[in-house]
């Protein structure tokens, strides 16, 4: 999309929430080798303009679900980054409490029904979401993000063909970054997209250039305003790369540091943006600075909050199982 | 005092959701057959005439999807989706679904999910159904923190236990025995609610304690029935909520009788009846006057023959023998 037909305040907004989410990764890459952050850590770093250009549509009222790589959309959709943070350490001030972590993070006040450690899982909250709107007659869209490897998963087939039967308000959005963990795209499926699989369903799929923030913006503005009009379901297809391994600490073995520093080269969603931004005169490299600046600033208050948060208490190890008080007991000591 | 009339266990669930759907907008009803057909056992019966298409809601046979399109519009605080799940059988391929989705979102987002959605499924043998349809997998449900479990075993109860689960705002499994759709009881015609997590004492007795589930409840009350001619009094305790459990009631009946007879259909090993005996044996041993007896199905996939069966299904007769070993 010509950047002339964008608000600058949105194009700036871009900019700024894709450099905060990968100031944000880099600085978790850090802290998660210095053994800061505890468990599995998935990174986003590579594929920033895919939650960005569709999480640009969006309104607060409209929900999203996640995948392993959650932190993005995340950020993207407005979610608490101190909140995110402190649960990234496992402290009692994380959004989690202390009891999610990086996959599990979450903040349903901003409409982020949670990253999901089972891939394909949240495909169908996405639905759900859909119907929920629906039936409430309201003009909100449910976006359900998630990878290449779970377009092969059941939760993406009943999902899809549920949202598109029952005509819900939801935009279906696959992050192709080429690889299940180690197994390349060409060894998951026959197909050169995964939006050929729209077909299936009956209704429209699109693939676009998941480095290019742009042409993500126009796909998934044409997909969620034809959801907001209640004409059904989209399913697109974002051609991405993640830059990282799959999991912090993986050797990648499946794939050569050439081919990752070609496109950390040649297809860095960040640098494109930039280049376009400052051709066009959108913005000047010291504006472009100080938005780098200030994410770093942001972050490491982010940081500084996690690490002086305390951990959770023992006693909260029992709490938020359930929400309503009940009668009987749910954990007894054998 | 008046006289209440009699219907049927599956009349008195719809009687439930009739009401429900009534009170509040946000509850739907979605499943396989829920629709016009009204159910393959009848309990949305009238419903999709009543409510419509969009809250009564017929899916594909896609269990994922539709038990995961519940739990999501729960999650947004939309809809208080009630999910039908034909037979216990087909949990397997929506259990993620279930046990790693609905039962963990609460905690894992730091208590700020709430998840208001009832799994109502059929449990029990005795059809000629074979293996894949006759299970009653409710340790399933019991295992997984997270999940509320109810299993009645009358229409009154059945009634008011699903007025609760549907008001809960927490995923509750409601489990129902198909030997038992059929069965009538006394039901008051205006609706009630029976808290999750009270046991009710469907017969008192000093004697020996059965703790029974679901179908089982029925049969040990045939078999109290029979040995009070006897002179031996059987107190019959209907958890009626497994979890959350009633341990109070199941604790002071053992205490008073001194004796425990454990009757469920589920699988012999790491199920109901032994959580219920090691229950007892931690909590309540030194009241004990005799060995706790568990009386389940063997550890064998459910066989087709009526002959095998019959001999499947925990009977009356092993239940009255097991008290006989007690006494």
């Amino acid at each position: 999309m010509p950047v002339e037909e964008i608000p600058r305040e949105t194009l700036l907004w871009m900019y700024e929430t894709m450099v905060r989410i990968r100031v944000h990764e880099e600085r978790v890459a850090e802290l998660f080798a210095q053994g800061k952050v505890p468990g599995f850590v998935h990174l986003y770093v590579g594929e920033e303009a895919v939650a960005v250009g569709v999480m640009a549509n969006l309104r607060r009222e409209d929900f999203i679900t996640s995948t392993h790589r959650g932190h993005g959309h995340y950020i993207a959709k407005g979610g608490d980054v101190k909140a995110s943070m402190a649960e990234l350490f496992g402290k009692k001030t994380g959004s989690g409490k202390g009891k999610g972590g990086s996959m599990h993070i979450a903040d349903l006040d901003v409409g982020e029904l949670g990253a999901n450690g089972m891939v394909g899982g949240g495909i169908p909250h996405a639905v759900g979401a859909g119907l929920g709107i629906k039936l409430n007659g309201l003009d909100n869209v449910a976006v359900a993000f998630f990878g290449d490897g779970a377009s092969n998963q059941q939760n993406f087939h009943e999902g899809i063909n549920l949202a598109a039967i029952w005509k819900l308000p939801v935009v279906f959005v696959c992050e192709n970054n080429q690889y299940q963990i180690s197994l390349s795209y060409d060894k998951q499926q026959t197909i050169k997209s995964v939006a050929e699989r729209a077909k299936a369903y009956g209704i429209p799929g699109v693939s676009v250039d998941g480095q290019d923030v742009l042409a993500v913006y126009e796909v998934a503005k044409e997909a969620i305003e034809r959801a907001r009009r209640g004409e059904g379901p989209t399913l697109i297809e974002a051609k991405t790369y993640r830059f990282r391994g799959h999991f912090e600490g993986d050797p990648q073995v499946y794939r050569s540091k050439e081919e990752v520093e070609w496109w950390k080269k040649n297809k860095d969603p960040i640098k494109l943006f930039e280049e376009k931004l400052l051709a066009k005169g959108i913005a000047t490299r010291e504006e472009l600075d100080a938005i780098w600046e200030k994410a770093r600033k942001e972050i490491e208050e982010a940081v500084k909050f996690a690490e002086e948060s305390p951990w959770p208490s023992k006693e909260e190890l029992l709490e938020d199982v359930f929400s309503t008080p009940t009668k009987g007991v749910l954990v007894w000591q054998w | 005092m008046a006289v209440v009339r009699e219907i049927t266990f599956a009349q008195a669930l719809n009687e439930a959701l009739d009401y429900e759907m009534g009170k509040d907008e946000k509850v739907v009803v979605m499943g396989e057959d829920v629709g016009l057909y009204g159910g393959i056992y009848g309990v949305t019966a009238g419903l999709y005439e009543k409510y419509g298409p969009e809250r009564v809601r017929d899916t594909p046979i896609a269990e994922s999807g539709f038990v995961g399109t519940a739990v999501g519009a729960a999650a947004t605080g939309l809809l208080r989706p009630v999910v039908e799940l034909m037979f216990i059988d087909f949990l397997g391929v929506t259990y993620d679904q279930i046990y790693n989705q609905a039962a963990k979102m609460r905690y894992m987002f730091g208590g700020k999910a709430r998840i208001p959605m009832v799994l109502r499924t059929t449990c029990g043998a005795g059809f000629s159904a074979a293996a894949q349809h006759s299970q009653s997998l409710h340790a399933l449900f019991i295992h997984v923190p997270g999940l509320k479990v109810v299993m009645p075993s009358t229409p009154y109860d059945a009634k008011g236990l699903l007025i609760s689960a549907i008001e809960d705002d927490d995923p509750v499994i409601f489990i129902e025995h198909k030997g038992l759709y059929a069965v009538k009881g006394p039901v008051p015609e205006e609706p009630y609610s029976i808290p999750l997590g009270e046991a009710d004492v469907k017969r008192e007795g000093k004697d020996v304690t059965i703790v029974a589930t679901a179908a089982m409840v029925h049969k040990s009350l045939e078999v109290a029935e029979k040995l009070a001619e006897e002179g031996v009094s059987v107190e019959v305790v209907d958890p009626r909520s497994l979890v959350p459990l009633d341990t109070d009631t199941i604790l002071n009946s053992i205490k008073k009788t001194g004796r425990l007879v454990v009757v469920d259909e589920g699988y012999p090993r790491a199920g109901f009846a032994t959580d219920i005996a090691a229950l007892a044996a931690s909590r309540a041993f030194e009241h004990l006057k005799a060995p706790v007896k568990i009386i389940t199905p063997p550890a064998t996939p459910v066989p087709f023959s009526p002959a095998l069966e019959n001999e499947w299904i925990p009977s009356a007769e092993r239940i009255e023998n097991a008290v006989r070993e007690v006494l």
